[in-house]
């Protein structure tokens, strides 16, 4: 569904990303885990559009969307939760959502609406709230339900637990495997490896710009390496 | 009754500067720049509006028409040539180019138009009298107030209300996040400065008829004090704007009445300093802290 061929991004002199190649297959939840900088962000930031690769290519259902703009990105069916959530903070709730549908026909916006309601409770409570008011978890509930408006096929969500209670990081989870079993292909960028690699169907591992470890969740889990420098032991 | 006919005089220059701080407010609450050519591009409206009077010969609602179609397309150029190639520049270097091009419409006017003043025409005759002659309205105040009032409704409802409009706010909250959701930022922001003109070139029609003349540098006063309405209403609220405007030309009638027609400025400034140390946000602005 998505393949990363050999990118290479830089932020001035630095060299973020050093020669990333990946794919996410239809159906799976993919996690990207490593250290804070080791470049995660900046992979989902390039997929998006956000920022563009010096070499190689992205290719999305077929497509080369390496030089496509990041907002002719969202209309292929392709959603990027940004880390920190980065949700309209003075709009409100319900306004949040029309943001996410905005490359969306008008007509089935109220069957969106109501179909992210049922799934969000607690943003259905709070439809006319300013989001700057919601909580840290129904930020995030408000960032996923955002981006779902848009019926994305792939669902980049870049960590989404930052900053949650446990109990609120299970809840997230939960989420994100329900919306995998609803047809909705995930790649998920964690710092959270233990969460992530329990869910994931494959994991790759990024260290300071390159790829160094891949394989199934499980497997990863269980490798001496990655419990040493990711899960504390 | 006196202190009434000043009160209406304010209000009616309020709406002026009302109608030119509603578009100075408006790119820079979406596009957080002060753009400080506006007020060169009411005196551009000005102009077009005068040869289509006067010139072509047509009607005031036309040469409206014709002033808001020049001033949009003129907004759209100066924000495309000029400033979306310093998008992620700091601001510094775009407050410098609004300044630039502030220059560069001004001296392009006395090029064409040269230096000397010209009489604009009163584009609405006749007054409404009351209480039996003691006091007088005249319709162009009425009309001006007016259109500013639906102006500044019109811009509410279009902001809180369409798509287009909800987008520009998130635009102006976190362009990356509205890009994310496919919203096109260049086009958004093409389309605040359009709006923006086409207020402008309203706001020039309406300035140059209460003025009687017109010459290059006649948008340049009034856009600082339009500038300076915004501020003090809350920069980048659009009922803040239509406020600040309509008590900056009230403080200015009366300073004028009461005080000194020469130091009216100095007395406009000062209240407007006062007012932001009391209230940094200006009256109706929301204060938020720099992010850290
Ligand atoms: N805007 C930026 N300017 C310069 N360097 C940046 C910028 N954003 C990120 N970086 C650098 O790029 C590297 C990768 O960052 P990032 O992708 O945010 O990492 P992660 O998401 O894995 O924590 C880090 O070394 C970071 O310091
Ligand atoms: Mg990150």
């Amino acid at each position: 569904m998505l393949k990363v061929n050999d990118i290479n991004v830089y932020y001035g002199n630095i060299h973020a990303i050093k020669g990333v190649s990946f794919e996410v297959n239809e159906g799976e939840i993919v996690t990207l885990i490593g250290a804070n900088g080791a470049g995660k962000s900046t992979i989902l930031k390039t997929i998006s559009g956000l920022l563009r690769s010096t070499t190689g290519s992205i290719e999305f259902l077929g497509h080369n969307i390496s030089n496509t703009p990041p907002h002719k990105i969202v209309s292929q069916s392709l959603a990027h939760v940004p880390e920190g959530r980065r949700i309209f903070l003075q709009m409100t709730v319900q306004e949040n959502l029309e943001m996410g549908a905005f490359t969306q026909d008008g007509s089935k916006l109220r069957q969106d609406l109501d179909d992210v309601y049922k799934q969000f409770p607690r943003l259905n409570e709070r439809q006319r709230q300013i989001a700057g008011t919601l909580s840290g978890g129904e930020q995030q509930m408000l960032a996923i339900g955002r981006a779902l408006m848009s019926h994305p096929k792939l669902l980049m969500l870049d960590e989404p637990s930052m900053g949650l209670a446990p109990i609120l990081v299970e809840q997230i989870f939960d989420i994100i495997k329900a919306l995998r079993d609803n047809g909705t292909t995930i790649l998920l960028v964690e710092q959270n490896a233990q969460m992530a690699l329990s869910i994931a169907d494959r994991a790759y591992v990024l260290e300071t710009g390159k790829i160094i470890l891949s394989g199934t969740g499980q497997d990863l889990i269980q490798s001496d390496e990655i419990r040493k420098a990711y899960l504390g032991g | 009754m006196v202190f009434l006919s000043y009160l209406i005089s304010g209000i009616s220059l309020g709406s002026v500067y009302a109608m030119i701080a509603l578009g100075y407010t408006m790119v820079y609450g979406i596009a957080k720049m002060l753009n400080f050519a506006h007020g060169d591009v009411i005196m551009v409206g000005g102009y077009v509006s005068l040869i289509a009077m006067t010139s072509w010969g047509l009607p005031v609602w036309a040469a409206v028409v014709v002033a808001m179609v020049a001033c949009t397309v003129l907004g759209v150029v100066i924000e495309g040539l000029a400033y979306r190639p310093l998008r992620s520049a700091p601001s510094l270097a775009v407050l410098i180019t609004a300044i630039g091009v502030s220059y560069f419409l001004q001296n392009s006017a006395q090029l064409i138009f040269s230096p000397n003043p010209k009489s604009y025409p009163v584009i609405i005759n006749g007054s409404l009298s009351l209480f039996g002659g003691k006091l007088t309205i005249s319709y162009i105040s009425l009309v001006t107030f007016l259109v500013c009032v639906i102006i500044m409704i019109a811009l509410t409802l279009f902001t809180s209300r369409s798509k287009m409009g909800k987008a520009m706010r998130a635009v102006s909250e976190d362009k990356g996040a509205a890009q994310l959701m496919g919203i096109n930022v260049n086009r958004t922001i093409s389309m605040t400065f359009a709006i923006g003109s086409a207020l402008a070139a309203v706001a020039g029609v309406f300035l140059c008829s209460s003025y009687t003349t017109l010459m290059p540098t006649t948008g340049s006063m009034p856009g600082i004090k339009a500038f300076t309405a915004a501020v003090f209403g809350g920069i980048g609220s659009i009922p803040g704007a239509f406020l600040g405007g309509l008590l900056l030309g009230i403080i200015e009638a009366m300073a004028k009445a009461y005080i000194s027609t020469n130091i009216s400025n100095a007395i406009v400034f000062a209240v407007l300093i006062v007012v932001l140390l009391v209230r940094p946000a200006g009256l109706l602005g929301k204060y938020v802290p720099e992010k850290v």
